[in-house]
């Protein structure tokens, strides 16, 4: 349906139709027509975070909790280039995001306006797609197919920068039926031969194994119980990265624990030992494969990737599919069945007893403490505490971050939101914010460090004024404990400007946002006092003091490959052996 | 033009230089703006070569532009870029001229001389040989226009550098498929 209408009101009016009912935004000049509009309408909400990179964190959270794009609205300038850290989040993470940018007027583009900046030039390596609105009569389309790109193909942020002249400029909006997209249309199913040798492939294989990643999260929840079925049917082993968790259940008989520098023990070897790895929406990063050379190097490679730049980029594959998860597991699954295919019993049952022994090494186990709080005892009992609530977790990025990825369990999908790619501290307690905005009666707990925390610390403002009950569940070590660590690996013990000097008093900072502060360090009191964290209706910073040196294992250094993993054990006596363990061209590597 | 090719991952030994090919791509792009900016981004944010780039529209009513970018890498490279530019939201189309070899490549260059007296007959003479047009010319210098493959530009320019070579524009490589069917 046509309709006349300003630029300001079409921006609106896009949202609506594509059903967004909420956005993170913060006001400025440069926006001022569209928040007028917002001030007249209620279908949808606009919540008013404390920072602009808190609103693409937020949207972030929203976006990976829900499955829907995340909106956000901020000025021109200092608002946008705020942003650009969550955009890039956003991008290296394939999470759906639509940017409203405010731009100053068209004329003055160029001239060093006030709080003028390039966004378009700015957010062209950060965005998976942006546009420069140059005439009303453009938004209406542009508005809808940001929406299609960011949502559609592998998923990612894309930025809308609108100069204000053109918000106030009055045209013929049209709705979202009917985009077709000119040159954006991204192939979803798999050739039906592609499958077939799949499905050969595995069913010849004899020690296969799974690697799934954030793909089949993104592809919907269908993707995930596409997968269960998958893996029942085949019985082979799985693993994911730590943006897959939750696509097949932590809790599930096949599940090997994640994978990766600090993925478990039987995860890391069964990838290194197995004949056939089929990789579903994973894209083998360097925190996943450790060294190139010596990764998996026995094995026959499925890949399948809705991205075809994916395939073939870090490591040579022997069977590419393109597609989007969902289909093509579907087509597996279909094939599987109907032809009743299955692997040979023998050889797996070897390779899972093989398997077997990689997990009596018990590669997560840490020697507790009755004196001091360990983290991961922390998060275990965290999640001992809390798992029965269908809980959404994020976390900041660090040891905390490992940790919870480790000893905190997801049966379920889009209920883990951590920032994968680009390791971005202060992401956990907005993301958290997006997250109980979608889900509103769920708890929802921020997994923080002591320092990452401090890095958006500011939107425990945003909490409180909607009344957003967010757990923030610091794991105080007083350093910055993923630096300290590679510090006492890579350089002799010395802890240069790696320790969380002058830390605020976070129960009283949490008092000073109107939260509630708890404070724990005795192992003894740790669950009452996350029992009280739980039972509290209201946001909490709970400050949970842990042993300040301890390391996060199992680890593969640097530069080592995936057989060649650090176990806790050994360094448990071997601070001095440590520090040899990595070489000097693992050193330069992150 | 750009520094040499960075591996892809910290993890992957540095790249060997032994197996680097030359691809000529030709890319159908929406020709919205910023797109020029985005594929010279790619290259840029990747670390590819860009040995020739041009680009212009083809079809005024569609929109369309066509970029022809001449890229070095090792066969692993060149696939990534390939897929990296289709990638792009407002990529129609990416071809590899250089994998069918059935492609014509030519360019275009202007190219200024300067000279007097015995330097300036055989200015002439090789324009000649070259099959160059004089486009310009006053009693001391001459503009050579000249179309062919790169290397016979090349070759052009080597050969005026000691006759009185003032300058060179050249266009970039333009690309197309031999036969009757389109790209
Ligand atoms: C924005 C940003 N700056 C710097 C880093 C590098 N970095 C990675 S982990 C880390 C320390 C985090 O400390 P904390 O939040 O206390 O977590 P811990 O490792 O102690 O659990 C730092 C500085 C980063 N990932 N992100
Ligand atoms: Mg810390």
């Amino acid at each position: 349906m046509a309709k006349q209408m300003t630029g300001a009101e079409m921006v609106v009016e896009a949202l609506k139709d594509q059903g967004v009912d909420l956005l993170f935004g913060y006001p400025g000049g440069a926006v001022l027509p569209i928040y007028d509009v917002l001030f007249h309408q209620e279908k949808v909400r606009h919540i008013l975070v404390r920072h602009e990179q808190g609103a693409a964190h937020a949207a972030e959270g929203y976006a990976r909790s829900s499955g829907k794009p995340g909106v956000l609205l901020v000025t021109s300038g200092p608002g946008a280039t705020n942003t650009i850290t969550g955009l890039t989040d956003a991008l290296m993470d394939s999470i759906p995001l639509v940017c409203i940018t405010g731009q100053v007027p068209t004329h003055l583009i160029g001239s060093d306006a006030f709080q003028e900046c390039d966004t378009v030039g700015i957010t062209r390596h950060c965005t998976k797609h942006n546009y420069l609105v140059k005439s009303v009569d453009d938004l209406p389309r542009i508005l809808h197919e940001a929406f299609y790109v960011a949502s559609n193909g592998r998923p990612g942020p894309v930025v809308i920068d609108i100069p204000k002249d053109v918000q106030f400029s009055t045209g013929t909006y049209t709705g979202p039926r009917n985009v077709h997209h000119k040159t954006y249309q991204p192939k979803l199913d798999a050739d039906n031969d592609a499958i077939r040798r799949a499905a050969k492939m595995m069913a010849a294989a004899k020690r296969p194994i799974f690697y799934t990643g954030g793909g089949v999260i993104n592809s919907g929840p269908a993707a995930s119980t596409l997968l269960r079925e998958l893996v029942s049917l085949t019985g082979f082993p799985i693993t994911s990265t730590l943006m897959g968790l939750g696509a097949y259940p932590g809790s599930g008989p096949n599940w090997l624990g994640m994978l990766g520098m600090h993925g478990t023990f039987e995860a890391n070897n069964a990838m290194h030992d197995c004949d056939l790895m089929i990789a579903v929406g994973a894209r083998f990063d360097d925190r996943i494969t450790g060294r190139l050379d010596a990764f998996s190097p026995g094995s026959k490679k499925i890949h399948i990737d809705i991205d075809r730049s994916s395939i073939n980029k870090n490591v040579k594959v022997d069977l590419p599919i393109v597609g989007d998860c969902a289909h093509v597991l579907e087509s597996l699954v279909r094939v599987w069945r109907a032809e009743a295919m299955h692997a040979e019993k023998q050889p797996l049952d070897a390779w899972w007893k093989k398997i077997g022994e990689w997990r009596e090494r018990k590669s997560l186990a840490f020697r507790n403490s009755d004196k001091v709080i360990k983290p991961q005892y922390a998060v275990q009992r965290l999640y001992a505490l809390t798992k029965d609530r269908d809980p959404y977790i994020t976390t900041e990025v660090g040891q905390h971050q490992m940790w919870a990825a480790q000893h905190y369990h997801f049966d379920e999908p889009n209920r883990w939101m951590t920032s994968g790619g680009l390791g971005t501290m202060g992401y956990g307690l907005p993301a958290a914010i997006g997250a109980q905005l979608a889900h509103p009666k769920s708890l929802v707990v921020d997994i923080a460090g002591e320092a990452s925390i401090l890095m958006n610390i500011q939107e425990m403002s945003t909490a409180i004024q909607y009344r957003l009950p967010v757990k923030v569940f610091i794991l105080n070590n007083e350093y910055m404990g993923m630096v300290r660590q590679w510090q006492e690996l890579l350089h002799g013990g010395r802890y240069s400007h790696s320790y969380s000097e002058a830390l605020p008093d976070f129960v009283k900072l949490a008092e000073a946002f109107g939260a509630k502060g708890i404070r724990c360090s005795d192992p003894a009191d740790l669950d009452r006092a996350i029992q009280e964290m739980i039972d509290y209706d209201g946001p909490v910073i709970f400050d949970c003091l842990v042993e300040k040196n301890e390391n996060c294992f199992p680890m593969i250094p640097s530069g080592k490959a995936h057989n060649d993993m650090l176990l806790a054990d050994l360094s448990d006596d071997a601070g001095v052996e440590l520090g040899s363990i990595i070489d000097e061209k693992g050193k330069m590597l992150v | 033009m750009n520094a040499p090719l960075t591996p892809p991952s910290p993890y992957s030994s540095p790249s060997s230089r032994s197996n680097v090919e030359t691809h000529t791509l030709a890319v159908l792009v929406d020709n919205e703006p910023g797109v020029l900016a985005r594929v010279v981004g790619l290259f840029s944010g990747r670390g590819y070569n860009i040995e020739s780039l041009t680009v212009a529209e083809v079809a005024h009513g569609e929109h369309l532009s066509r970029i022809t970018v001449v890229t070095s890498g090792t066969p692993e490279t060149i696939e990534q870029i390939h897929h990296q530019l289709e990638r792009l939201v407002p990529v129609h189309k990416v071809t590899d001229l250089t994998v069918s070899a059935r492609s014509l490549e030519r360019e275009l260059a202007m190219v200024k001389v300067r000279g007097k007296g015995e330097n300036r007959n055989a200015a002439l003479q090789l324009g000649e040989a070259f099959r160059a047009r004089v486009v310009d010319a006053t009693t001391e210098s001459f503009i050579f226009e000249l179309t062919g493959k790169p290397d016979k530009i090349d070759e052009f320019v080597d050969l005026m550098r000691p006759i009185g070579l003032v300058e060179v524009s050249r266009t970039g490589v333009a690309a197309i498929s031999r036969g009757p069917e389109p790209i």
